[in-house]
């Protein structure tokens, strides 16, 4: 193993040195580094700034001796150099975007996979159905959507005709809510099993649902000033842990069930003097606090009632937890968007397209996180659009090959439910080659959204790119490739050992 | 499996039911060349043949409409001419709603798409210009990057070794390379306008994936008992890579190839969009979304039309490698519908005995 991640770590480092040379050589044939000097109309500042330029990229020499000082000043005084146009360090550069570029992509990155995740499996359960031929439908069309063309009908949609609605009193039209029932109705049907009667009824009851709810909405114009209240909050409790229940462990086993009633009740109970706690002085760090007590709290009600099988309950119990904390989170956003949207700066317009977010917005730490929510939400929407087809295309695929392996048949032989089968056999493994993926996905994200990035207008590290090659700024372009080149080596070498760990068939390194 | 297919199942003579599945699963193939299952297979696939006919319909249309280098086509406008100014504000002229339901009634008219008053464009034949830069911009980087990608992937697979390690390392780097900056230094270094530098560079940096697919297939192939049998016959190492092991290949060479063009198109419209891609005077999909993206909140059409387009071409090409993918597949079944067990009897399941004697056939991949 040893040797192998050493021979692999070599290996990158080469690949790394050969790509950057060409890289920096094509860079130095890309064009005139000092074209943005004619803009200056003072000839002696002009001079003063193409020899300060001409400095700075070392312009005076070869090169090839040009990328060797380069390296060598990169590799010993960890210095990537000047922004041409601007004579800043480009590291100042780096340390400004990478964090805003890490903001922008991580919530779509881990929305798709989760949502993608938990599509693509059900569409393997129902291979063949009309669910399943829906989801595949709308998955190539999500792969065949061009991201720049989409963001830039979500920005006109969310930026304009969503706040509009929102002034206009957030009342729903019959024709959208009736439309709104039929999608929801036939996505019901297709998504049930069972006789078509069963299956009509499903729908049925989805289309009324969503009618009363949309009504509801509608009604109490819950999209200008939405929340939950103490009531909807304990019912979406109860839910939470029935779905836990039903989904990981069934209705009969009665020490995980008990689990992950008592954590709902503790929750629902510390609900209310949670509120003191979150309307006082709040941070991001007492937030992921909060979180960890909860799950704590968890882990310890599926120890003392689990009986034989506490890993089962304290599991169970740990995800009800983990749910009703986002949960919570949610309500205590909800309470504070009134107060967000119509402050002064906001005026009523909350979903945002510009920026990431509104600098002369002030409050407290909830006004805060809405709006980065607001800024955040569109340039989500429209990176997750692709991601997340893709990762419904990778776990379908991987589960259906699961589900067709010799030990997935003894399960189901020896008389496991088929929830034992579906979650603890065949779920885990589908996962294994899942996590790879993911590994290798999370190299990219340092990279940046250039297109997002660029439609909505965020400072992150695929614009430092664009820019850098706009201007024909070696050291920019530099700096974003030595960056996401050494993510993506490093990740790919973690995506083949977390393969390893995973999967015991498989052995790195022979 | 449905628990109707499971009942009834239980209910047939288990050795029965066996045979019947071999000789169902045998009539599908009996008589007929890897070739002619793959193309029967092809043609039932009905997604793929309507996107098939959706995709001609498009080639035929984009390229007779405003023609093709010196062939004039049939259209009134030309991409590049400049069209008298419309009063109002130029917006599209095609309309399918009738007239009795308050529309216009079914007609192309002037300027089916719009027209940019501004410059004065019909944006009809501004979209079936970008269409053909589009399509032929794909077609080249079609055949540069299979080329390539077969020839180093078919190359590191059969002699492994120092080769495989030399050649691999070359794809990593390449593939660590961002393509955005090879499209700039193709433009401004080569000093060419229009599409062909951005062909040439998609061409010739997007084989990474095809190759290392290349390589797996023939690192398996290689040790098999056809190749040892050719060896003994004593086949020239290039006699073995191009006749025995590459037809093989050829499955997933076509449909990596075929998902790799549709890909092709959204990254060329991407660099189109960032600036990087096709420049004036050339029109292709993605400048014309980039040139008219402020466009969209006042004259939605300009910006719509062309991304439209994208789409229908991108969707045409997955579903048409999902075709593909079904067809050269040997483990590809037919799914038997409620209604075929309705009928009674015909249970064309899947067992591992019956895709055992089907894996002959994956033996001939």
């Amino acid at each position: 193993m040893f040797v192998y991640i050493t021979r692999r770590i070599i290996a990158g480092a080469f690949v790394m040195v050969g790509a950057s040379f060409i890289v920096y050589l094509l860079m130095t044939q890309a064009g005139d580094p000092l074209a943005f000097t004619l803009a200056i109309t003072n000839p002696t500042q002009r001079a003063s700034v193409v020899e300060e330029v001409t400095r700075t990229l070392s312009l005076d020499v070869p090169p090839v001796q040009r990328y060797l000082e380069w390296l060598q000043r990169l590799v010993f005084e960890q210095d990537f150099g000047l922004v041409s146009v601007t004579q800043q360090p480009v590291s100042d550069e780096l340390a400004r975007r990478i964090p805003m570029t890490l903001k922008l992509v991580t919530a779509a990155t881990v929305l798709s996979v989760v949502v993608g995740v938990i599509t693509g499996i059900i569409t393997a359960l129902r291979q063949y159905s009309g669910f399943d031929y829906l989801v595949t439908f709308t998955t190539f069309l999500f792969f065949s959507l061009p991201l720049f063309w989409v963001a830039v009908i979500l920005k006109a949609w969310g930026g304009i005709n969503f706040n509009d609605w929102l002034r206009d009193g957030a009342h729903f039209s019959p024709t959208f809510v009736i439309a709104m029932a039929l999608l929801l109705g036939v996505i019901g049907t297709s998504f049930a099993g069972g006789s078509p009667f069963r299956r009509l009824t499903i729908g049925a009851i989805t289309a009324a649902v969503t009618v009363l709810l949309l009504a509801w909405v509608s009604a109490n114009q819950w999209l200008i000033n939405p929340g939950f209240g103490p009531i909807v909050f304990a019912v979406l409790s109860v839910g939470i842990a029935f779905g836990v229940i039903m989904v990981l462990t069934g209705w009969g086993n009665v020490r995980a069930r008990n689990a992950a009633l008592i954590t709902c009740g503790i929750g629902i109970v510390s609900h209310f003097p949670l509120q003191a706690v979150f309307d006082g002085e709040f941070n991001i760090w007492m937030l992921f606090g909060l979180l960890a007590v909860g799950l704590a709290i968890a882990t310890a009600v599926g120890f003392l009632v689990g009986g034989f099988d506490k890993g089962q309950s304290a599991r169970t119990a740990a995800t009800v937890a983990f749910l009703m904390g986002t949960l919570m989170f949610l309500d205590r956003m909800m309470q504070s968007w009134s107060e967000y949207s119509s402050s002064s700066v906001i005026r009523n317009r909350p979903i945002k397209t510009i920026g990431d977010r509104e600098a002369r917005l002030e409050g407290s730490f909830w006004v805060i996180a809405n709006n980065t929510f607001a800024h955040l939400v569109l340039p989500t929407i429209a990176l997750m659009l692709i991601s997340v087809a893709a990762y419904t295309r990778y776990s379908r695929a991987s589960m259906l090959e699961v589900l067709n392996q010799d030990y997935i048949r003894t399960a189901r032989a020896k008389g496991l439910t088929e929830r034992t089968v579906v979650i603890r056999h065949a779920l885990r493994n589908a996962l294994i080659p899942l996590a790879t993926i993911v590994a290798f996905d999370i190299s990219g994200i340092i990279g940046g959204a250039v297109i997002t990035e660029t439609v909505f207008q965020w400072d992150g590290m695929g614009r430092l790119f664009v820019d850098g090659l706009r201007d024909i700024d070696p050291n920019r372009v530099m700096a974003f490739f030595v960056v996401t080149g050494t993510f993506a080596v490093v990740f790919n070498l973690l995506a083949d050992i977390i393969y390893a760990v995973l999967d015991p068939r498989i052995r790195v390194g022979e | 499996m449905s628990e109707e297919l499971q009942r009834r199942a239980a209910d047939v003579d288990a050795d029965q039911l066996l045979d019947d599945e071999i000789s169902l699963e045998m009539n599908e193939v009996v008589g007929l060349s890897q070739a002619q299952i793959v193309r029967r297979r092809f043609l039932r696939h009905r997604g793929a043949m309507i996107s098939f006919a959706v995709l001609l319909f498009i080639v035929v249309l984009s390229a007779t409409s405003v023609g093709w280098g010196p062939i004039p086509g049939w259209w009134k406008w030309d991409y590049n001419e400049l069209v008298p100014r419309v009063e109002g504000d130029g917006g599209p002229t095609l309309s399918f709603r009738p007239s009795w339901l308050g529309g216009s009634g079914i007609m192309i008219g002037d300027h089916p798409f719009g027209v940019d008053n501004e410059v004065g464009k019909d944006m009809f034949a501004q979209t079936m210009r970008g269409v053909q830069t589009s399509l032929a911009i794909i077609v080249v980087l079609g055949v540069l990057s299979t080329t390539i990608g077969v020839v180093i992937g078919a190359l590191s697979g059969y002699y492994g070794r120092w080769v495989d390690a030399v050649l691999m390392r070359f794809t990593d780097i390449v593939i660590v390379m961002p393509l955005l900056v090879i499209t700039a230094v193709a433009g401004f270094a080569l000093d060419l306008a229009g599409m062909w530098p951005v062909a040439i560079a998609l061409g010739i940096f997007t084989w990474t994936g095809l190759a290392r697919l290349v390589r797996a297939e023939f690192l398996a192939l290689r040790e098999r008992e056809f190749v040892d049998a050719a060896r003994v016959a004593n086949a020239s190492d290039r006699r073995i890579i191009f006749k025995h092991i590459l037809p093989n290949t050829v499955g997933t060479i076509v449909v990596s190839t075929t998902l790799l063009m549709g890909a092709g198109i959204l990254t060329e419209a991407a660099l189109g969009f960032l600036g990087f891609g096709v420049r004036p005077p050339a029109v292709s999909l993605g400048s014309l979304v980039n040139s008219y993206q402020g466009a969209y909140e006042t004259r939605p059409w300009l910006f719509i039309w062309p991304g439209v387009f994208v789409v229908a071409i991108v969707l045409c090409l997955q579903f048409i490698g999902d075709g593909l993918r079904d067809a050269f597949d040997p483990r590809q079944k037919r799914i038997p519908k409620h209604k075929d067990l309705d009928r009674g009897g015909e249970i064309t399941r899947v067992t591992p005995a019956a895709a055992g004697v089907l894996g002959e056939a994956e033996d001939q991949r």
